[in-house]
């Protein structure tokens, strides 16, 4: 092991990725001190669950922490409840909001991403929320339980999940989105047309094409006026318009970004000793040949491994098959690969029924699946996308064909 | 109070005294059981949270729903016919002083 007992790697951010470069640190027998600055109390929590579980009437009430109280004393990692301020990379060394400084051998960006905040008259009035945090979705819990009429502003991940969340416990949701489908950016047409179909024969009133203008106080509550000049009436209004990678501090400290902190293939930047993963990374893409910043529990923990790798020397090509999930009420999406707008669909199964798959084919070769209540298609893509297999649309239409049995089959990989 | 012991195949167990209504993979979550990873928050979604329910316990489990089993044939560790999720047991009195084996790997 080339890891001296003098080295100390500093993990900036202690979400899925930073924990997770921690933990494969130790697992893989490093030697030196770890220090994970924490800038959000009390403890690393797991995130996914506050857009579902955590609103829903009979919510287990408390959040999942990403690591048992133990875990950072066992593995002599220190856990600091102190944000970086400033980072000086010649010195190599972190500077605390309490003025103390770290030295570092190795230091590692997980600062994550933040809400993208509302753009228009009114966001910040009493009862508009985001929701990224543990403190946010308690306000939402506790605002949830008074409200009758909800607005969501965004037909994304987090506004479709809230939006199940909250019809699901028999309040009026209207959903606003600016664009011509749901998870536009997502998914494939067809998908985010299924989805958007479900959702309102589910009572969802999700109207697309029809952005926020203003929101307004109205008497105790709020009114939404909307892009077409419609007004909405709501006790509380939630928005989803995407994110931002932390990055300022990066900037700051002189590292190259463009919309994430840039790294190369092994998510080291171009300052020696200095690393970035998770939300806030932008990395080179094998998966889409392009430089891509990723939201995700995947990104974050595969980035979290590799990095740890990197640190310890054994530098290597990140690859990872990308895959995501999102459950909205009774939904339960999950893709593997990366949709592009060109891609090809071919529906696998039978969406009338609920359970389904769509294989995005590019040049003909299977390059993302999408499935919907169909955990199986989704592992079988998880082995399949990225690995160059072309398929025949005609095949994959047949039903007989089934992704599992494809993966089973052990696929050449071309050479 | 309901009671969970999740034994490790070193030989380790760890027992752990849950209010009803709380997954396996939440106690297990919270309180640190190595071995049991629950990436997903509980959703089905991961099959890090696979753990071997003892025989004895077998007939007062919930039945497998088709999400569950289909997420079971993707388990790290070998699927055998105690295979359960843990995010998918949730602890009742019937269940009370359930014992698990947690395999050696989830990743």
């Amino acid at each position: 092991m080339a890891t001296k007992e003098t080295e100390h790697t500093v993990i900036i951010g202690a979400g899925q990725a930073g924990i997770q470069v921690a933990d494969s640190l130790r697992a893989g027998g490093y030697t030196g001190a770890v220090t994970i600055l924490n800038d959000e109390a009390p403890f690393p929590y797991q995130r996914p669950p506050l857009s579902k579980d955590y609103l829903a009437a009979d919510s287990p009430g408390t959040v999942l922490p990403l690591r048992g109280p133990d875990f950072f004393a066992a593995k002599e990692i220190t856990l600091l409840e102190a944000a970086a301020v400033a980072v000086n990379t010649a010195a190599r060394s972190v500077t605390l909001a309490d003025g103390t400084t770290l030295a570092y051998t190795h230091l590692v960006f997980a600062t994550g991403a933040a809400n993208r905040p509302l753009p228009c008259p009114g966001a910040t009035l009493p009862g508009v929320h985001a929701l990224r945090t543990l403190e946010d979705a308690e306000n939402l819990q506790r605002a949830l339980s008074a409200a009758r009429r909800i607005v969501v502003i965004g037909a994304g991940f987090i506004g479709l999940e809230f939006a199940a969340a909250a019809r699901a416990r028999g309040l009026e949701v209207t959903v606003l989105e600016f664009a011509a489908r749901p998870m536009g950016r997502a998914l494939s047409a067809t998908a985010s047309d299924w989805f958007a179909a479900r959702h309102r024969a589910d009572g969802i009133d999700l109207r697309l094409h029809e952005g926020v203008a203003a929101i307004h106080p109205d008497g105790a509550g709020l009114q939404v006026e909307s892009t077409t000049g419609d007004r909405y009436p709501a006790d509380l209004v939630l928005y989803g318009v995407g994110v931002l990678p932390r990055t300022e501090l990066a900037e700051a400290a002189g590292l190259a970004t463009d919309n994430g902190i840039l790294v190369d293939s092994a998510l080291r930047t171009g300052v020696d000793g200095v690393l970035a993963v998770g939300d806030c990374a932008s990395f080179p893409n094998a998966h889409t040949g392009s430089r891509t910043r990723l939201e995700s529990v995947q990104n974050a923990t595969d980035h979290g491994r590799h990095a740890a790798r990197s640190i310890m020397g054994h530098a290597t090509d990140y690859a990872e098959t990308p895959w995501f999930w999102s459950t909205q009420g009774s939904l339960r999406l999950q893709i593997a690969g990366i949709y592009e707008p060109t891609d090809q669909a071919v529906v696998l199964g039978d969406p009338a029924g609920g359970k389904f798959s769509i294989a995005l084919l590019r040049n003909g070769v299977l390059a993302a699946v999408e499935s919907v209540n169909s955990p199986a298609d989704h592992i079988a893509a998880r082995k399949l996308v990225g690995r160059g297999i072309a398929v025949d649309p005609s095949t994959l239409a047949d039903p007989a064909f089934s992704l599992k049995a494809l993966a089973k089959a052990g696929v050449p990989i071309p050479a | 109070m309901p009671t969970i012991t999740f034994a490790q195949s070193t030989g380790a167990a760890a027992e752990i005294t849950v209010d009803e209504g709380t997954s396996l993979m939440r106690a297990a979550v919270t309180n640190g059981v190595e071995g049991i990873v629950g990436e997903c928050g509980g959703q089905a979604m991961c099959a890090t949270c696979h753990v071997y329910v003892r025989p004895e316990f077998a007939d007062q489990l919930p039945e497998i729903s088709d999400d569950e089993d289909e997420m079971l044939d993707c388990t790290t560790a070998e699927r055998t016919e105690a295979s359960r999720l843990g995010c998918q047991i949730t602890m009742s009195g019937s269940l009370a002083n359930i014992v698990v084996d947690v395999p050696s790997d989830q990743v």
